[in-house]
């Protein structure tokens, strides 16, 4: 189980975590989401002892990250949110020095990353830097997982990377946890968020909520209408003005909207639309997603 | 020990690999021995002079073949006429000016006393004193050999010298300037690479990533400072080889000594090196750091000039130099045939210099913050 009490972190003038406190369960794939500069990246850093809290304590699997950096730095396998293997080396080498270092070979085990490492091995030959974006996520991946760390530490690991990528990554990520790793991963894309057993939302450098995905869906109280017409800007400046509009916001091709009373408004919001000479409107409720409900809770935190 | 080999076989790795480092450190030495050796000369030939002969006559005719003769001088013009030697002073068409008035030789041989006049320019003072001096001996023999063919000196007393010149008997001064050369080379290389190495990996982030590995920090620094050990010495082997094949340079000590006092210089420089890396972010940084070090350690150390006319305060400075240690050690070394005994004080200084700069690289790197 990892432990966070109470953690504060400060540079200089700016906070970047803030009394942060939860836990997370050995065997989770557990996600950070926020947007970037929530304070994800200080949190990582000073889980894997790359940086001590100014305050608070934290427990890795009954280790102090701090005091028991040595062991701590055996067991987990973090990887940055900026590439950073040796480029003018191979995917080969790259993987052999980081095994050597941990005092392993990929022999050994190789069971672990075998599915990862057998779609970049047909190129092993090929230098880091010389890898699409890709490849060079999955050669990253295989050389944090190497030395077969308990805690996989993965630091916004699709940021920059396609959404076919990003689906095969998560599925990735499904089948090591299965193999019995505690995986942390941290991003700023909410529709990730679904992919993990237990997400924290973090902004600011706070956590507001810590809890399955489906819980913070379930969460959601109000009611949420997509809203469609011809001039979705000018329809969003409308809704802002409308007096009984609680939150409304662009959402892809649509505008959320939710409304301060607790009854359905399609009507009432369809009149607004017209009486601003606006057409084809288009409004429906939806299910709200947990991108709604992080604005949501941002939202109520803000006011 | 695992892990310290395949440290070392990463870096060489990417040091062969690297398109630009590799020729530098191939084609840097000779470059540098070639044509640093042959400018960095302080021998005084061709200076330029003007001789304004009024005279016409045969002192003056004496004189003048005697300055042709002269390795050091180059005769231009004859003129007669003072003011326009003083305008080829002023155009920079010559050096010195060398002005041999009317009744030269009259007077001369009448009073025993005649009075020439030299005017040097002095933008480049210590040239001016050089040729100054130059010329001045030459006058001086034309005037004893006149003395001499009118028998006028039959009963004076004479002090003969006669001088010999050990260690470099031919006075060649490239033989101490090509040691000095090779001295900065192996810093230049030492300090740059190690440097600019460990902070390559910090702006990278792979630093990120080797920190939270298990490799404890002197195994880091070891990682980083076998390899330019190694090129050091390869390089001072390539610039020695070098001297020798092309200027002829002496190997009168041991090389056995010279490359034991080279490895710990090397040591010592290369923890300098890394130790500026570890405090510094950026590789500009550690540009601007090392070639404020570098600069001031080539200037006081004796490099180009002696350090017995440096102000003592500079002289005092000196013992926080490495590169004084080791210009002094290879100077001695290949020049005079110094043995271990004769360096023991720089072989100490040296030795602690790298203990501290080490140390200090060590402990300043830091895997947490």
């Amino acid at each position: 189980m990892i432990q966070f009490t109470n953690i504060s972190k400060s540079f200089d003038e700016v906070k970047a975590v803030r009394n942060v406190s939860l836990s997370i369960d050995e065997g989770q794939l557990f996600g950070f989401i926020g947007p970037d500069g929530a304070g994800k990246t200080t949190l990582f850093r000073m889980l894997n002892s790359l940086l001590i809290a100014d305050e608070g304590s934290i427990e890795l699997f009954g280790l102090d990250p701090h005091k028991d950096y040595k062991k701590v730095r055996q067991i987990i396998g973090y990887m940055p949110g900026k590439f950073s293997l040796y480029y003018d080396l191979s995917i080969e080498e790259n993987l052999n020095f980081f095994a050597t270092v941990f005092g392993t070979t990929i022999e050994e085990n190789y069971h672990l990353i075998e599915d990862i490492y057998k779609q970049i091995e047909p190129f092993k030959k090929r230098h880091a830097g010389k890898l699409s974006g890709g490849m060079k996520q999955k050669l990253a991946l295989c050389c944090a997982l190497i030395h077969k760390p308990k805690l996989l530490l993965l630091d916004e690991p699709t940021t920059g990377v396609d959404a076919v990528s990003r689906r095969e990554f998560w599925d990735m990520l499904k089948s090591l946890k299965s193999k019995g790793i505690t995986i942390v991963v941290s991003t700023p894309y909410m529709d990730e968020a679904g992919m993990c057993d237990s997400v924290a939302l973090m902004q600011n450098g706070q956590i507001h909520a810590v809890e399955s995905p489906k819980a913070i869906v379930d969460n959601f109280q109000k009611e949420l209408l997509a809203v469609k017409c011809n001039d979705m800007y000018k329809a969003l400046l409308t809704l802002r003005n409308y007096e009984n509009c609680y939150n409304v916001y662009p959402f892809g091709e649509y505008l959320h909207y939710i409304d301060k009373r607790d009854s359905k408004p399609i009507e009432d919001i369809n009149d607004c639309l017209l009486k601003h000479d606006l057409q084809e409107i288009e409004i429906n409720p939806v299910k709200p997603d947990i991108e709604d409900c992080f604005i949501e809770l941002t939202r109520k935190l803000s006011v | 020990m695992r892990i310290l080999i395949s440290l070392l076989q990463k870096e060489f790795l990417q040091i062969f690999r690297n398109k630009t480092l590799l020729p530098l450190i191939f084609v840097l030495p000779l470059v540098q021995l070639i044509v640093l050796v042959n400018a960095a000369t302080m021998d005084m030939k061709n200076i330029r002079i003007t001789v304004v002969d009024m005279n016409l006559s045969s002192t003056s005719r004496l004189l003048v073949s005697k300055l042709e003769a002269s390795p050091f001088f180059e005769v231009g013009d004859m003129l007669i006429n003072k003011q326009m030697g003083i305008d080829y002073l002023q155009d920079n068409k010559t050096d010195i000016l060398l002005y041999m008035p009317q009744e030269m030789e009259q007077t001369l041989t009448k009073e025993g006393v005649v009075k020439v006049q030299i005017i040097a320019d002095a933008i480049d003072a210590s040239k001016a004193q050089l040729a100054f001096g130059y010329l001045t001996n030459i006058i001086q023999e034309t005037h004893m050999q006149v003395m001499l063919e009118q028998q006028k000196l039959q009963n004076v007393k004479r002090i003969s010298t006669n001088s010999s010149f050990w260690f470099n008997p031919d006075l060649n001064y490239k033989y101490y300037m090509l040691p000095g050369v090779l001295v900065i080379l192996v810093t230049l290389i030492g300090l740059f690479l190690s440097a600019l190495n460990l902070v390559r990996e910090k702006e990278i982030g792979t630093a990120e990533q080797i920190n939270v590995t298990p490799i404890k920090k002197y195994q880091f620094i070891l990682g980083k400072l076998i390899p330019f050990l190694i090129i050091g010495l390869f390089e001072l082997t390539l610039g020695l080889l070098a001297g020798k094949l092309i200027y002829g340079l002496p190997f009168s000590g041991s090389l056995l000594v010279l490359y034991s006092f080279a490895s710990i210089y090397l040591i010592a420089v290369l923890g300098l090196g890394l130790l500026i890396s570890t405090l510094s972010q950026t590789q500009q940084q550690v540009m601007m750091v090392s070639f404020f070090f570098m600069l001031i350690f080539i200037l006081l150390s004796g490099a180009f000039t002696a350090v017995e006319n440096m102000p003592e305060l500079a002289q005092k400075l000196n013992v926080f130099n490495p590169v004084y240690y080791f210009m002094n050690a290879i100077r001695m070394i290949l020049i005079k045939g110094a043995v271990f005994a004769e360096l023991a004080s720089e072989f100490r200084s040296i030795s602690i210099y790298a203990c501290i700069s080490v140390t200090l690289a060590v402990l300043s790197y830091r895997k947490t913050n």
